[in-house]
């Protein structure tokens, strides 16, 4: 399996998803090789770095040695090093600079490049910085090394990041390739800001695979419409939710009697706008409510001006990028969360809210609203109906109560190990067909 | 040119000197609403006093102090915040005593303005006048000297702030001597104001900048700037412009401007050179009142002010940020004050220093660098979340002392007994 982040070192949800599949495939008795760029070593299990990786100089003659070996039913995690941004388009990083502190890391701008006796390695950063395509691409060309080294069944690949390393390993092992789309760029940047290069890894990832795996209806409707994959080769299997065990925290003092949270990224995909948009008319009739706004990106600073154009900073705050328990201290001053994505594949974060007892509303363009019946949907776009919604929860408790109650019921049947099961049937039917 | 031609009447140098130091702010999470934290940053506050007073303040109190000694006709101008007072006092009372010794030397007059270099004049007069009275106690506290002469915070006036001013006792008043105000007069006179008898000091800024700004500066043609040079500039001021105010952060002597760049001789040589001539002599604003003429008036209903290029409020309340920012600060004031709690108007009024908004500007260019040099923040976007975290704080706080204070009435109430009701049941009333 290659990854590109793992718990605890995540910016989005692709690391915690990977997380949760593979915690229950090996309950399911799979056993799981698992890379990453770049290993911490703090992780819940082990990991194969591929920044450890040493790749002979010339490509034709690659051999790769692994330090680390895991048991059998353990999970490795292999760390190769990288560089590009997922979630953003390269040029917004230049725009977020001035907010680093309350921002991701940014990475060194050129992939460093070790030369050892032997051959040479890598060392990839596995963040989203501006070398990222370069990071991708040496990422297959390790992926390649790694195939070589170990023996398995089925490759399976997570989002357009590791599709190269997923191409190289099935060149090298000729096994069955299962990409699974988390994201896609349409979702990620736009229709209008779609990049041609990442839209091309992603179209022939998919092209190569044997099964895709899309994490909504919704995805897979992108799949086939924008990337003309066909249609019985799209499987759609929905993510699960990782029981969180209670953590300890401490008490956050209520700002307000009524607070309503947004948090995510805060970038184009999430739709910010629109809550900033619906908060100005909730305001105008429910004066004492408050705004949180938690999360950083590169649409940041035109949020905190519009919030301040419209005179709401004194009921609408910003808290940057959540550290540890803070999203748990958050939920717990919250009653409403709100994710207006504009496109969202899936969208854990309602669930974790749900979890920590929050209603949530949602957009319909999020995958997410298609497995829960017991959250309020709205279009995006449609801020008079986001604002009504709000208000109608805030105003009355029943509403709110019986959100909360019934949709805590529901994330029951939401497992990773529903998720798993799936996609252990989907590896043994494309073992059968090889 | 007028060297040939001396009149009898002499020129006068004024030399006023900014001291300010606002107390920054720590960073003040959206999680440290409701901890009951301090919201400033002493630590750093403590360093960069300290390096400020190392490189700047002593040195330049020392070779002033020498100069006067020297030359005792040299008069200087000195406008200390209370907040930099404060902050001196606690961290650096050497520069205390540095300034106690130039009092003494009867050389120095010191203005008055608002403890803490706010824009009170925004939130009402009571507000404005309550700090200019309590930064005048701190003047006589620790020089013994009482201000006559008043300059608001970065040189913010209008004809409104004059006469409130003016009301308060105060002779003069300082104001930048811009064209837009002046319509082609000189800022070389003293004017008045149009309503009243305040005396209105126009400083020159351009003669002013080319030392707080340009002195170093080596795209600038007159770069190097010698002392020679600048004085030549003075002595072709025309005779009749009779005063001459050099109005300039003091911070700029080993702090804008090095060391190692001459600054300390330069303005050494300047003032030396001007005590040798006969044509010059120095004023502080008092002394000028006294003996020079004020006979135009300057009137600007607009506020105008010493900052950037637009030299008006824009520094501090120009992007929407700043004035939403400082409406929330506002709107605070009448639940602050109701609160009674000494302290907490004492923080209150530490974040109405003018410094907190001038890092939220959005300006790019010149004035955008130099609002960035002097914030602590890397982008104005942070020192906003971080300032309204701050008032988020500052309203929770409220809220909970409203609280105790109602379930004390509460209390009270109970435990007093209501004579109407036991008038009543003793039948003595209907």
């Amino acid at each position: 399996m290659f990854g590109w982040e793992f718990p605890p070192h995540i910016s989005g949800g692709l690391g915690t998803a990977c997380y949760g599949l593979t915690q229950s495939l090996m309950e399911e008795n799979t056993e799981i090789l698992f890379v990453v760029p770049k290993a911490h070593g703090d992780e819940n299990f082990s990991l194969i770095n591929a920044s450890e990786i040493l790749v002979q100089t010339s490509v034709e003659e690659t051999t790769a040695t692994t330090p680390a070996h895991g048991k059998a039913n353990e999970l490795v995690e292999i760390n190769v090093s990288s560089f590009i941004a997922p979630y953003t388009n390269v040029e917004w990083w230049d725009e977020t600079k001035t907010i680093q502190n309350w921002n991701y890391e940014f990475p060194s701008h050129t992939l460093k490049e070790v030369r050892v006796t032997g051959g040479k390695r890598y060392e990839f950063t596995g963040t989203y910085g501006s070398a990222l395509l370069d990071e991708v691409e040496r990422y297959g060309e390790v992926a390649a090394a790694i195939a070589k080294q170990h023996s398995f069944d089925v490759i399976h690949a997570h989002d357009w990041l590791t599709y190269p390393a997923g191409i190289e390993s099935k060149k090298v092992s000729g096994k069955p390739l299962v990409v699974h789309v988390h994201a896609t760029e349409f979702d990620r940047a736009g229709e209008k800001n779609v990049n041609s290069k990442v839209f091309e890894i992603e179209r022939s990832g998919m092209e190569a695979a044997d099964k895709v795996v899309a994490v909504s209806q919704l995805t897979k409707d992108i799949i086939v419409s924008k990337y003309h994959i066909n249609k019985n080769k799209v499987v759609v299997i929905h993510n699960g939710i990782i029981r969180k065990e209670k953590d300890t925290f401490k008490i956050l003092p209520k700002i307000s009697e009524q607070v309503v949270t947004f948090l995510g990224r805060i970038t184009y995909q999430k739709g910010p706008q629109y809550f900033v948009d619906a908060a100005r008319k909730v305001l105008a009739h429910f004066p004492n409510v408050h705004f949180v706004m938690a999360g950083s990106g590169d649409l940041l600073p035109s949020m905190i001006e519009r919030v301040a154009q419209w005179r709401m900073s004194s009921h609408f705050h910003f808290t940057g990028f959540l550290k540890g328990s803070q999203t748990q201290q958050l939920w717990s001053v919250s009653d409403i969360y709100v994710m207006p994505s504009v496109s969202e594949p899936f969208g854990i974060t309602p669930l974790e809210a749900i979890q920590a007892g929050v209603p949530v509303i949602v957009s319909n363009q999020s995958g997410v609203s298609e497995v829960m019946d017991h959250a309020i949907k709205v279009d995006f776009w449609d801020t008079d109906k986001l604002a009504s919604a709000i208000m109608n929860v805030l105003q009355h408790k029943a509403l709110s109560r019986s959100l909360k109650v019934n949709s805590k019921k529901e994330l029951n049947l939401l497992t990773w190990n529903r998720a798993a099961k799936k996609i252990n049937t989907l590896y043994h039917e494309l073992q059968q067909t090889k | 040119m007028n060297s040939n031609r001396r009149s009898n009447s002499k020129q006068y140098l004024n030399l006023y000197f900014q001291i300010h130091q606002p107390r920054r702010l720590k960073n003040f999470h959206f999680f440290d609403i409701g901890s009951n934290g301090s919201y400033f940053d002493d630590e750093l506050n403590k360093d960069i006093l300290a390096r400020v007073a190392r490189n700047c303040y002593l040195p330049m109190n020392k070779l002033l102090l020498r100069l006067i000694k020297k030359y005792p006709q040299i008069r200087i101008t000195f406008s200390i915040t209370g907040v930099a007072l404060d902050q001196l006092q606690k961290h650096a009372s050497a520069v205390v005593d540095s300034f106690r010794a130039l009092a003494a030397t009867g050389a120095v007059e010191f203005l008055g303005e608002t403890y803490y270099h706010s824009l009170s004049f925004l939130i009402n007069r009571t507000e404005f006048a309550t700090q200019i009275e309590k930064h005048r106690e701190k003047i006589i506290e620790l020089f013994g000297i009482q201000p006559v002469t008043f300059r608001n915070t970065e040189l913010a006036y209008s004809d409104a702030i004059g006469t409130v001013v003016c009301d308060l006792g105060f002779k003069g008043i300082y104001l930048d001597g811009i064209d837009s105000i002046l319509h082609g007069r000189s800022p070389n006179y003293l004017y008045k104001h149009p309503l009243s008898d305040l005396v209105l000091i126009p400083r020159n800024y351009r003669l002013s900048d080319d030392i707080a700004f340009r002195y170093a500066d080596k795209n600038w043609v007159s770069w190097p700037l010698t002392a020679k040079t600048f004085v030549s500039w003075l002595k072709s001021i025309p005779n009749e412009e009779n005063f001459i105010c050099l109005g300039i952060d003091y911070e700029t002597f080993g702090e804008h401007q090095m060391a190692q760049d001459g600054i300390f001789e330069f303005m050494e040589d300047v003032i030396s050179s001007v005590a040798k001539l006969k044509q010059f002599g120095f004023a502080t604003p008092t002394e000028a009142i006294k003996f020079l003429p004020a006979t135009d008036a300057i009137s600007t209903t607009k506020v105008i002010s010493w900052a950037d290029q637009a030299r008006d409020l824009s520094a501090w309340v120009g992007n929407d940020m700043q004035r939403d920012a400082f409406d929330t600060l506002m709107k605070l004031y009448p639940k602050v004050m109701n609160t009674s709690n000494e302290a907490f108007i004492n923080t209150y009024r530490h974040l109405q220093t003018s410094d907190h908004f001038y890092y939220m500007s959005t300006k790019k260019d010149e004035d955008g660098d130099v609002h960035q040099y002097f914030s602590p923040y890397s982008s104005p976007y942070e020192a906003f979340m971080n300032y309204m975290n701050v008032l988020a704080d500052v309203e929770l706080r409220i809220r909970n002392l409203q609280a105790k204070l109602n379930q004390k009435t509460k209390l009270e109430r109970r435990s007093r007994p209501d004579i109407n009701l036991l008038l009543k049941r003793k039948g003595l009333v209907k």
